[in-house]
C-alpha cells in the first residue's frame, strides 16, 4: 500500500516538478537575452564576461550591463515574479479568476499616487526627492488593500465584498487620475503617461534591492501556509472545517500580497498582464497545489514579464516601447494558445 | 470518544434562535442519525459540534468541555463533512483527499499522509480516479471524493452533513454499509443528517428528530420514525411498516397541502393564471 501510494503520488508531481525546473531554466535564459538585446546587441560570452571579470571587457560594455542591461533584466524577472505572486494569491483568497493587482484598484491607487507627485508635486513623505514618486505609489496602494479590508471587513470578509470594494476603489482611483490628468500641463500630463504605461527604465540598484528584499521576505511567509491557501479553493465552509482560521489567512496573505505588489508596481509603474496571465498559465500547468502553483506562478511571470522587456526594446528599431504596453501583446496569444489546448473552462 | 451535548442554545447574528436547548448523546460504535424538516437545524447543530461556531451550552468529548479546546484540537479528534458546494480547485483527487490531513501535512508529504490517502479511496472504490482532476468529476463523484476527505482524518467523531446528495442508489447503500462498517471496527462516534428517512431507519442505532431547533423526539429508530412522530415534524401522512426488521416509511400525502383537492389548484392554468 505505502509503495503504491508513494508511486501515484510520485506520478502526480513528478510532472510538476519537471515544469518548475523548466521554467526556471527558460527565466535564466530569458535574463540573458533580455541583457543581449538592444540599442547595442551583446553576445552572451561578453554578458558573462562583463559579469564576472568587468576588466576583461571593453568599458562601454561593462557600463552598458552594470548600469543598464543588469538592472533591468533583474527588475523585470522580480517585478513579473512578485506581480504574478500577488495576482495567484489573490485570486485564490478571493475565490475569482479576474483577481489581480490591477483588477482590484491597487496599481490605479499605486498610478494616483504617482500622479499626485508629479502633478501637483505632493508627497506623503516631505523629504527624499528622488522617491517622491515610488513612495507616493507605494502609500496609495496600501492605503487601497486597507480600504478594501475595512470595506470588506463590514461584511465579514466575504470574498465577494472583496473584489466588489477593489473593483470600486479601481473606478475611484482611475477618476482621480483622469482628473489630475486634466489640470496637468502638457508636460506633467506627459510624465503621468509615461508613468502609467509601466517602464522598467527608471530601474537603479537600490530599487531593484528594495523590490528584491520585500519578495524575497513574502515568498516563505505564502510557502508557509501553502496547504492551507491550497485547502482554501475547496471552498470556505470545508476549509473551516478542517480547521483552517479562513479570515485570518485572508486577511494575512492579502497583506503581504499588498505589500509585495506596492513594491513592484512604484518603482516601475502600472502592468496590468502578469498579475493575471502568470497565475492562470500557472494553474493550467500544474493546478493549484499551492506548493508547486506558487513557484510556477513566479516563474510564468518572471518569464513573461522577461520576454516583453526584450520586445519592448526590439518592436521599433532605435525606439524603446513602455513595457507596459508590450505585456499584454506578449502575453495573450500564449495565454490564449494556452486556453484553447489545455483545460478550457478549468476555472 | 462519548459526545454529549446539553443546553444547546445557537442564533445567527441578528436572527431568531436556530437551535433551542438541545440535549443528546452520541456514542462511540454508533450512527446516530439526525433528520428534519428544511431549516430544522441539522447544519447549525453540526457546525457547533466541529467548532465552526460558537453556541451557549455544553458540547463535551469524553467529558471534556470543547469550549476550552483550541480549534485544531477540536479539528483533531473531530472531522467535519459540510453540505457539498461546487469548488473549482484545479487539483487531482489524490491532492485533495490529502488536504483532508492537512494538520500532519508538511511541505514535504510523507508516506504516513499518502499511504492513508490511498487506503480510503480503495476502501471507497474510487482508487481508479486518483490522478483525475476534480473538475472532470461527476457531482456524485465530487461528493465520494469529500466523504474520502472526512474519512482520510481517521477521527475520533465523524460528522456528515447530508453526505449522499448527487450519490446514485447503489453509491448510497455503499456508502452507508462502509461508515457502519467503519463505526463499528474503529469505535468512532458518527453522526450523520440526513433527508432520506428510509435510510435512517435501516442504517441509524439512534434517531433525533429536530424540529424548529429543538430535539423533537430521540431514540431508536423503530421507536422514534412512527406515523404520528413523522406527521407532526413534516405534516406528512405516511406510512409505516416493518420489512423483515426493517422500518419501512412510505409518504402518502401532505396534511398541509390543499393542491390535491383544492379547486383553486385544479382550475389552475398553463400560463399560471387561475381560471373560475
Amino acid at each position: 500500500m505505502v509503495t503504491q501510494a508513494e508511486e501515484l503520488y510520485q506520478q502526480i508531481t513528478g510532472r510538476k516538478y519537471a515544469i518548475v525546473v523548466s521554467l526556471a531554466i527558460a527565466v535564466v535564459l530569458m535574463l540573458f537575452v533580455d541583457m543581449a538585446v538592444g540599442p547595442a546587441w551583446l553576445s552572451i560570452t561578453e554578458i558573462l564576461l562583463a559579469i564576472w571579470a568587468p576588466d576583461s571587457v571593453w568599458p562601454a560594455t561593462s557600463v552598458i550591463v552594470w548600469n543598464l542591461r543588469l538592472p533591468i533584466a533583474l527588475m523585470a524577472v522580480v517585478v513579473g515574479a512578485s506581480l504574478a505572486i500577488a495576482g495567484a494569491e489573490m485570486q485564490t483568497i478571493l475565490d475569482n479568476p479576474l483577481a489581480s493587482p490591477y483588477t482590484l484598484g491597487i496599481s490605479a491607487a499605486a498610478g494616483f499616487g504617482a500622479a499626485l507627485a508629479l502633478v501637483l508635486g505632493v508627497g506623503i513623505i516631505p523629504y527624499g526627492e528622488h522617491f517622491i514618486v515610488p513612495i507616493n505609489a507605494f502609500f496609495f496602494a496600501m492605503l487601497t488593500c486597507l480600504l478594501i479590508y475595512a470595506i470588506a471587513r463590514k461584511a465579514k470578509l466575504s470574498a465577494e465584498t472583496m473584489v466588489l470594494a477593489g473593483i470600486a476603489i479601481l473606478f475611484l482611483f482611475q477618476s482621480a487620475t483622469a482628473l489630475l490628468q486634466y489640470i496637468a500641463s502638457e508636460q506633467q500630463l506627459q510624465a503621468v503617461v509615461f508613468w502609467l504605461f509601466g517602464n522598467l527604465f527608471r530601474t537603479t540598484w537600490l530599487k531593484l534591492a528594495i523590490s528584491t528584499t520585500i519578495l524575497i521576505v513574502t515568498v516563505p511567509v505564502l510557502a508557509k501556509d501553502a496547504w492551507k491557501l491550497t485547502a482554501l479553493r475547496l471552498g470556505d465552509e470545508k476549509a473551516k472545517s478542517l480547521g483552517i482560521n479562513v479570515e485570518r489567512l485572508r486577511l494575512k496573505v492579502f497583506i503581504w500580497v499588498s505589500i509585495l505588489t506596492g513594491a513592484a508596481v512604484c518603482f516601475v509603474g502600472t502592468i496590468g498582464f502578469i498579475g493575471l496571465a502568470g497565475p492562470h498559465i500557472a494553474r493550467m500547468l500544474v493546478g493549484e497545489d499551492q506548493r508547486f502553483f506558487l513557484p510556477t506562478s513566479a516563474l510564468a511571470g518572471a518569464v513573461l514579464l522577461s520576454a516583453a522587456s526584450a520586445v519592448s526594446k526590439l518592436a521599433i528599431p532605435g525606439a524603446i516601447l513602455p513595457i507596459g504596453i508590450v505585456t499584454s501583446f506578449i502575453g495573450v496569444p500564449f495565454f490564449v494558445s494556452l486556453m484553447f489546448k489545455r483545460r478550457i473552462g478549468y476555472w | 470518544m462519548k459526545l454529549q451535548i446539553e443546553r444547546l442554545l445557537f442564533a445567527y447574528d441578528g436572527g431568531g434562535p436556530v437551535l433551542r436547548d438541545i440535549h443528546l448523546e452520541a456514542l462511540p460504535g454508533e450512527v446516530t442519525v439526525i433528520i428534519g424538516p428544511n431549516a430544522s437545524g441539522k447544519s447549525t447543530l453540526l457546525k457547533c459540534v466541529a467548532g465552526m461556531l460558537k453556541p451557549r451550552g455544553a458540547i463535551r468529548l469524553d467529558g471534556k468541555e470543547t469550549s476550552g479546546f483550541k480549534k485544531d484540537e477540536i479539528t483533531q479528534w473531530v472531522s467535519y463533512l459540510p453540505q457539498e458546494k461546487s469548488s473549482r480547485a484545479v487539483l487531482t483527487v489524490f491532492e485533495a483527499v490529502l488536504l483532508g490531513r492537512i494538520q500532519s501535512l508538511s511541505w514535504r508529504v510523507g508516506k504516513e499522509d499518502l499511504a492513508p490517502a490511498l487506503e480510503v479511496l480503495e476502501g471507497l472504490g474510487i482508487e481508479r480516479l486518483a490522478s483525475r482532476f476534480l473538475d472532470e468529476l461527476s457531482g456524485g463523484q465530487k461528493q465520494m471524493v469529500s466523504i474520502a476527505q472526512a474519512l482520510v482524518r481517521q477521527s475520533r467523531v465523524l460528522l456528515l452533513d447530508e453526505p449522499l446528495s448527487g450519490l446514485d442508489l447503489r453509491h448510497e447503500l455503499e456508502i452507508l454499509d462502509l461508515l457502519r462498517e467503519i463505526t463499528v471496527q474503529r469505535r468512532i462516534t458518527t453522526v450523520i443528517a440526513l433527508h432520506d428517512l428510509n435510510l435512517a431507519a435501516r442504517y441509524a442505532d439512534k434517531v433525533v428528530i429536530l424540529k424548529d431547533g429543538d430535539v423533537f423526539a430521540l431514540g431508536e429508530p423503530e421507536a422514534v420514525l412512527t406515523s404520528q412522530t413523522i406527521g407532526a415534524v413534516y405534516g406528512v401522512n405516511c406510512k409505516v411498516a416493518a420489512d423483515d426488521g426493517v422500518l419501512q416509511i412510505t409518504p402518502l400525502s401532505s396534511i398541509r397541502s390543499k393542491f390535491g383537492n383544492c379547486s383553486e389548484g385544479n382550475n389552475r392554468k398553463m400560463d399560471g393564471t387561475v381560471g373560475n
